[in-house]
């Protein structure tokens, strides 16, 4: 920017002396030269101060995300040994079992060493069922999910009725214990006020209602004889503690002298606020809210819905439909256009050397990168799209293409040219066969990479298709919907890879054989 | 003239740092119609590119190859290569590997599928036709290798090696099946190996080689392959001469060998 200058400013901020860095625009008719004075407090940065600030912030503020990211880690660290030990819980119990119930002698369970020797290692199917089990188990517990007993669920919010008391002090110094009754419910349950009973004294009993997860002030004084603003009446006590905290005893900048206290009563927290009323915030539990985590019978159910109705007037076919449209096409043109240039840059030298630098360029750009630019051109049609993931699949399939031919042993070829063929006979009968099980490998990488971007492309972009849908859901935060959406394109994902394999062992059976 | 002429053949291969390797310096060998040349010598005398050339893969830079009184000019069918290993086709069936030939000649499926199968039945793969060559073991796949080779009908067989990475006991039976395959079909053929015994039982004749640069250092006119035609290689074997002749031969090359390491040596 020609018309830019890079100044450093001092100014002071809550009592300290802090220059920062910021690039103005020098006005028309100046130039840096002539006219230009830079306001009051600035001056023009050199090139060495310019650099440094920018350096320094940089590190600066890396530094403040290292510790961030490393203060989360280690808080993690607790659940994360937790977790494994009962991975080796599990395997220990297993083993038990298995040992007393089946004396088995095949040919691994004679073997003396088996640690290092990876063909003794084996996915063990019982720990897989176990691990997706103990997964499914959490998600049930942690949600008080109604397909596990009660007994699994970790504590829910509170929910019922109970009550604590508080104590008031007038300005003559006279103190009266008074109740508040509590009831928390159920968000979908109706809320009658509780019939209570005022009490006796100058303070009387009072009532809340508190939906779960949600917390409410309780203006105590509303219905009592001395209130805090006609007679400065205030709460020393919560069940019978005492404390000081006097909310009109302020600084000269308004600020609280006391501390303002908070109790647990056992079926919430009592907090004193600022103003002098109380706070109640019921006992959340352990449980995931179903907004951060809904139960799995929730999801189920939103499939069953979203399958039957359909989303936002689209159905689930369609979404799913629309995404898997985009895929296969997008993979088919990459492959039609990536292979046969895979096997001109692995024949010709000419082709190698005009291609090599465009492929070796784009290969390391995440098509996601593209997105943009690809709204920019084709605006979010299904060209756009597809254009994408032709790029998404392009080059994977040229490399593997490429490399499947320049794979081909020397030995065959010369063999082949020995037998007779003729140079097309050769680039059909010997090197194409020979690339399949790469251009597979590569296929089944494509597709893989297919399926994460379009999923990407959606959320940025789409009318329809199963990221469209978790975009739209999480804008009404419907995690119940996001959620199934998540799931759904991991299982496809998974199908597709499998389908992928199967036809490579059916297509290719020599992979790998050579 | 039938059979194949090597007249004053050098390669000389230009290394990328402006020096040179003589790999061949003036070899010739007459070979007739039918003959069986074994060559043998020491790692870096040339066999391989000797081979190379003849089969076409390699341009030589001096002399002249004419075969049955045409030159050589490029890899063709007339002249057929047993590889050591490798060489198959793995995506084919051993049927479709050994009628590899004919097929690409364009020959119809009737004419050719009775040879294919009679040379499947000569090396013992009877009950292997059908079978992907991957499924089967090492001393097979060399057996589908000879038989590839033969079902093309060459003028000359080139063997590299071709049981090198055989077992010592299939290696024997190998060998015995090169010799009456050899008999059989009269085909002209250089065998080139590691093994002094092996160059021995089998070379009609046998050219020892000497490194840098590639040469003949000894040609030899042997009895045993005759021999071995029709009796156990192994009463071969205990022929006086075979013992003498092999002690001779070793002794040769040991000595090559020991001069190239001495003349590194020195280098050093």
């Amino acid at each position: 920017m020609a018309g830019s200058v890079n100044l450093v400013c001092t100014r002071e901020r809550l009592g300290e002396v802090v220059s920062e860095l910021r690039a103005v625009t020098i006005p028309d008719g100046q130039t840096l030269e002539t006219g230009f004075t830079p306001p009051t407090g600035c001056e023009v940065a050199s090139t060495w101060e310019v650099i440094s600030y920018q350096f320094g912030t940089l590190f600066g503020e890396l530094w403040t995300e290292t510790g961030n990211v490393l203060l989360g880690a280690f808080n993690a660290l607790p659940y994360l040994a937790g977790y494994v030990l009962l991975v080796l819980l599990f395997m220990v119990f297993w083993r038990a079992i298995k040992t007393l119930l089946t004396p088995k002698a095949d040919y691994t369970s004679l073997k003396t060493v088996t640690f290092g020797d990876e063909s003794a290692v084996r996915s063990e199917t019982a720990a897989s069922i176990i691990s997706v089990g103990l997964i499914f188990v959490i998600w049930c517990s942690f949600t008080g999910s109604v397909l596990i007993p009660k007994f699994m669920h970790l504590p829910g919010p509170y929910t019922g009725e109970s009550s604590f008391t508080y104590t008031v002090a007038n300005t003559a110094g006279d103190t009266d214990e008074a109740e508040v009754f509590v009831r928390v419910f159920d968000a979908g349950e109706d809320s009658e006020p509780l019939e209570i009973d005022a009490g006796s004294g100058f303070a009387k009993n009072d009532t809340v209602d508190i939906q779960i997860y949600r917390s409410e002030i309780v203006t105590w004084d509303r219905n009592d004889e001395f209130t805090r603003r006609d007679h400065q009446a205030q709460i020393v006590a919560i069940n019978g503690n005492e404390f000081v905290f006097d909310p009109n005893n302020r600084d000269d900048n308004g600020n609280l002298v006391d501390a303002a206290p908070s109790f647990d009563v056992g079926f919430a927290k009592v907090a004193i606020t600022d103003r002098g009323t109380i706070n109640v915030s019921p006992n959340p539990g352990w449980q995931m809210q179903p907004l951060y985590l809904p139960a799995p019978e929730a999801v189920w159910n939103r499939f069953i819905e979203v399958a039957k109705y359909g989303y936002q007037n689209v159905y689930l076919t369609v979404h799913l439909g629309f995404s898997l449209f985009r895929v296969i096409v997008g993979f088919m043109l990459g492959a039609a256009v990536g292979i046969p240039l895979g096997y001109a840059m692995g024949l010709s030298n000419w082709f190698r050397g005009w291609f090599d630098p465009i492929v070796e360029f784009m290969r390391p750009v995440p098509p996601l990168a593209l997105i943009p630019l690809v709204i920019i051109w084709f605006g979010i049609g299904e060209v756009g799209k597809i254009f994408l993931l032709f790029l998404a699949a392009l080059w994977i399939m040229a490399i593997a293409a490429r490399s499947g031919v320049s794979g081909v042993r020397i030995t065959k070829v010369h063999a082949a040219y020995s037998l007779g063929a003729s140079k097309w006979q050769i680039l059909r009968h010997v090197i194409i066969p020979n690339s399949l099980p790469e251009i597979f490998t590569g296929a089944r990488v494509a597709m893989g990479v297919c399926w994460g971007t379009v999923v990407a492309a959606e959320l940025v972009a789409a009318e329809e298709g199963i990221g469209k849908m978790i975009t739209t859901a999480s804008k009404f935060q419907s995690t119940d919907i996001i959620l199934m959406g998540v799931i759904i394109i991991g299982v496809v994902g998974f199908g597709i890879d499998m389908l992928m394999r199967m036809a490579e062992r059916r297509l290719v059976p020599w992979k790998g054989k050579g | 003239m039938n059979g194949l002429s090597i007249q004053g053949l050098s390669m000389r291969f230009e290394l990328p740092n402006g020096g040179h390797v003589q790999a061949l310096q003036d070899v010739s060998i007459d070979l007739k119609q039918g003959e069986l040349l074994s060559v043998l010598g020491p790692s870096g005398c040339g066999k391989t590119t000797l081979l190379n050339i003849v089969a076409g893969f390699l341009a030589q830079t001096d002399g002249k190859l004419v075969l049955n009184g045409h030159e050589i000019t490029g890899p063709d069918a007339e002249r057929g290569m047993v590889f050591q290993a490798g060489a198959l086709f793995e995506w084919m069936s051993v049927r479709d590997n050994v009628s590899f030939g004919p097929r690409m000649a364009g020959k119809k499926k009737a004419d050719y599928m009775g040879n294919v199968d009679h040379l499947l039945d000569v090396v013992g793969l009877q009950d292997f036709k059908e079978k992907m060559v991957y499924e089967l073991s090492g001393g097979m796949q060399q057996r589908v290798a000879l038989a590839r080779c033969l079902a093309n009908d060459p003028d000359v067989i080139l063997m590299d090696e071709p049981l090198g990475a055989l077992d010592a006991l299939t290696r024997e039976k190998m060998q015995s099946l090169v010799l009456k395959l050899w008999k059989e079909t009269g085909k002209t053929i250089i065998l080139i190996t590691h093994s002094v015994e092996e160059a021995l039982l089998l070379g009609e004749r046998l050219i020892v080689m000497a490194p840098r640069p590639g040469r003949i250092h000894k040609e030899y006119n042997l009895p045993f392959a005759e021999l071995g035609v029709d009796a156990d290689l192994r009463e071969v074997k205990k022929h006086p001469d075979f013992g003498a002749k092999r002690d001779e031969i070793l002794n040769m090359i040991w000595d090559m060998e020991e001069e190239i390491m001495g003349r590194t040596g020195e280098d050093a």
